[in-house]
């Protein structure tokens, strides 16, 4: 089959998913007496809806190509980066590091991704961009906080750029006897992942008793080990698509998921020391793009260092 | 290049608005909460802090379409009438009420805020009458705001925090960072029978703090 084919099959499972989604809420909507809305009811919907806007774009982007896919990811990290800097600290000797963070640094990475310049773009935001931007504020001449401006710009950067890049870079990867399917290693990462989250939210908020980290994070041992279980089964069921084998698609499904889960709790961890319950408002019912895309953040970098260590 | 046709000045006129709107949205995903009020018709003076010249704007970009068209910013016709292309901006983009700051002359502002009251509109105004440079979240506010409640005691006085600008767009850059800015709008407040000015203005700012949201930093 070709890959457009493969895609369009995996496209056409995520709205099957969907549409029974889309189907238990209504049922759930109707079984409501007349005139009565439940709030559960009306969060979970919303949700779906979001799914589905995501699902949607994102399968365009896949059918576009590198192009398409590294545009989609520019104008994520561009809402991500806006909604981690927004809560950092920084004072007015920061405006042009933080403008140049903007509109030079984030474009520039993902151009040399979508040209798969790796000498480039694997070293451009943690050496360029960290030695760079801390000197143009330093001219500005305001040393007051000054670590703390520039590392939580850097981690900024880092988390909405770098690491968000790394999704469009599996594209440009070179894998021996995959005859140039790596667009479907994208499919492969987000679907564990977020399968792997969703399992462990619904099953730990079920039958989670022992907290991971007690004061930061809702995560249970219960959930977590749910979902990871989840997500090297559907790991294992799409091994087809991958050039790792039944054994391989297993362990980096089994990466991919436990790098994301660490994610989300490291996310939760900055939420809680800027008293914010969410990253802002930017998707209906889901919060911010990062509550949404903490976990494929993580894991990005990590499977496509993985794959390029072990598989190219 | 500017037109004396009054139909293209107003065709011109919602396209440069909706433009406004849209690099709002884009750069700040700018998002109005309305914590002490609705988004309904109804005559309000917003009261706002001002750090930066796009306050004003990111207020009457979140206001719903129907609320959008009844509500005129009061500002200095100094800065608006400055060059053609602001005398077009504030008085037909935004349908400022303009007036005049210079002590030297006598039109009186709040005969034209009076006026634009009572032909229904609701208003935009910073009580601080400049732009914030301190580390103050306030200045101290001027008596116009006062003498609009006691003249117009019907109207609805609401406290409203633009977050953030400060860092968007400070005084004397050019190139604004596209961080979130949310505009808060508060419970209304009116002036109290036989409430002075000093206690009512002390009141009013206690107010807009009050609207803030949590400090993050």
């Amino acid at each position: 089959m070709s890959t457009t084919g493969e895609l369009i099959l995996l496209t056409l499972g995520a709205f099957g998913v969907l549409i029974v989604m889309t189907v238990i809420g209504d049922a759930a909507r109707l079984r409501m007496p007349q005139g009565r809305t439940s709030v559960m009811v009306e969060t979970y919907m919303t949700r779906v809806q979001s799914w589905w806007a995501m699902v949607i774009l994102l399968s365009l982007a896949l059918l576009l190509g590198v192009a398409g896919v590294s545009l989609l990811f520019a104008v994520a990290g561009f809402a991500a980066l806006r909604e981690f800097l927004t809560l950092t600290t920084k004072s007015r000797a920061d405006h042009w590091a933080l403008a140049l963070g903007f509109f030079v640094v984030l474009p520039l990475q993902f151009i040399f991704v979508g040209f798969g310049w790796a000498g480039l773009f694997t070293v451009f935001v943690p050496v360029y961009a960290f030695l760079l931007l801390p000197v143009i504020s330093a001219l500005r001449g305001n040393s007051d906080r000054f670590l703390m401006r520039v590392a939580e710009t850097q981690w900024g950067l880092m988390i909405a750029v770098y690491c968000l890049s790394h999704v469009p870079a599996l594209m440009t990867l070179n894998i021996d006897g995959y005859g140039g399917r790596e667009v479907l290693l994208i499919a492969f990462l987000v679907i564990v992942v977020q399968a792997g989250d969703l399992v462990d939210l619904y099953f730990g908020r079920r039958f989670g008793r022992r907290k991971i980290a007690p004061g930061i994070s809702p995560k249970t041992v219960e959930g977590v080990l749910a979902g990871l279980a989840a997500a090297v089964a559907i790991g294992a069921v799409l091994n087809w698509i991958t050039p790792f084998g039944l054994w391989g698609a297993i362990g980096m499904a089994a990466a991919a998921s436990t790098s994301g889960m660490a994610g989300n709790i490291v996310f939760a961890a900055i939420k809680r020391d800027r008293g914010v319950r969410d990253w802002s408002h930017l998707i209906p019912g889901q919060g911010g793009l990062i509550d949404q895309l903490d976990s494929v953040i993580f894991a990005a970098p990590i499977f496509y260092h993985l794959s390029h260590l072990v598989w190219t | 290049m500017i037109t004396s046709n009054p139909t293209l000045r107003r065709i011109a006129a919602r396209f440069v608005g909706h433009s406004i709107r849209l690099f709002a949205r884009f750069t700040t995903a700018v998002r109005a909460d309305w914590k002490g009020i609705e988004p309904v018709q109804r005559q309000r003076v917003y009261f706002a802090n001002h750090v930066s010249n796009g306050d004003m704007p990111m207020i009457w970009s979140v206001l719903p379409p129907a609320l959008r068209r009844q509500t005129r910013p009061v500002a200095a016709a100094d800065y608006w009438l400055k060059t053609p292309l602001r005398a077009f901006i504030g008085p037909e983009v935004f349908n400022c009420v303009l007036i005049d700051r210079r002590p030297e002359v006598d039109d009186k502002p709040m005969d034209k805020i009076i006026a634009a009251i009572d032909e229904g509109a609701s208003l935009i105004i910073f009580p601080e009458g400049n732009r914030n440079m301190g580390d103050d979240p306030l200045l101290p506010f001027k008596a116009g705001l006062y003498n609009i409640g006691r003249l117009r005691p019907d109207v609805d006085l609401v406290p409203t925090w633009v977050a953030n600008l400060n860092h968007i767009m400070p005084k004397g850059e050019v190139v604004p960072l596209p961080l979130i800015c949310t505009v808060t709008f508060g419970t209304p407040i009116h002036v109290g029978p036989g409430e002075d000015k000093d206690a009512f203005l002390d009141r009013a700012a206690q107010a807009l703090l009050e609207t803030r949201p949590e400090d993050r930093v």
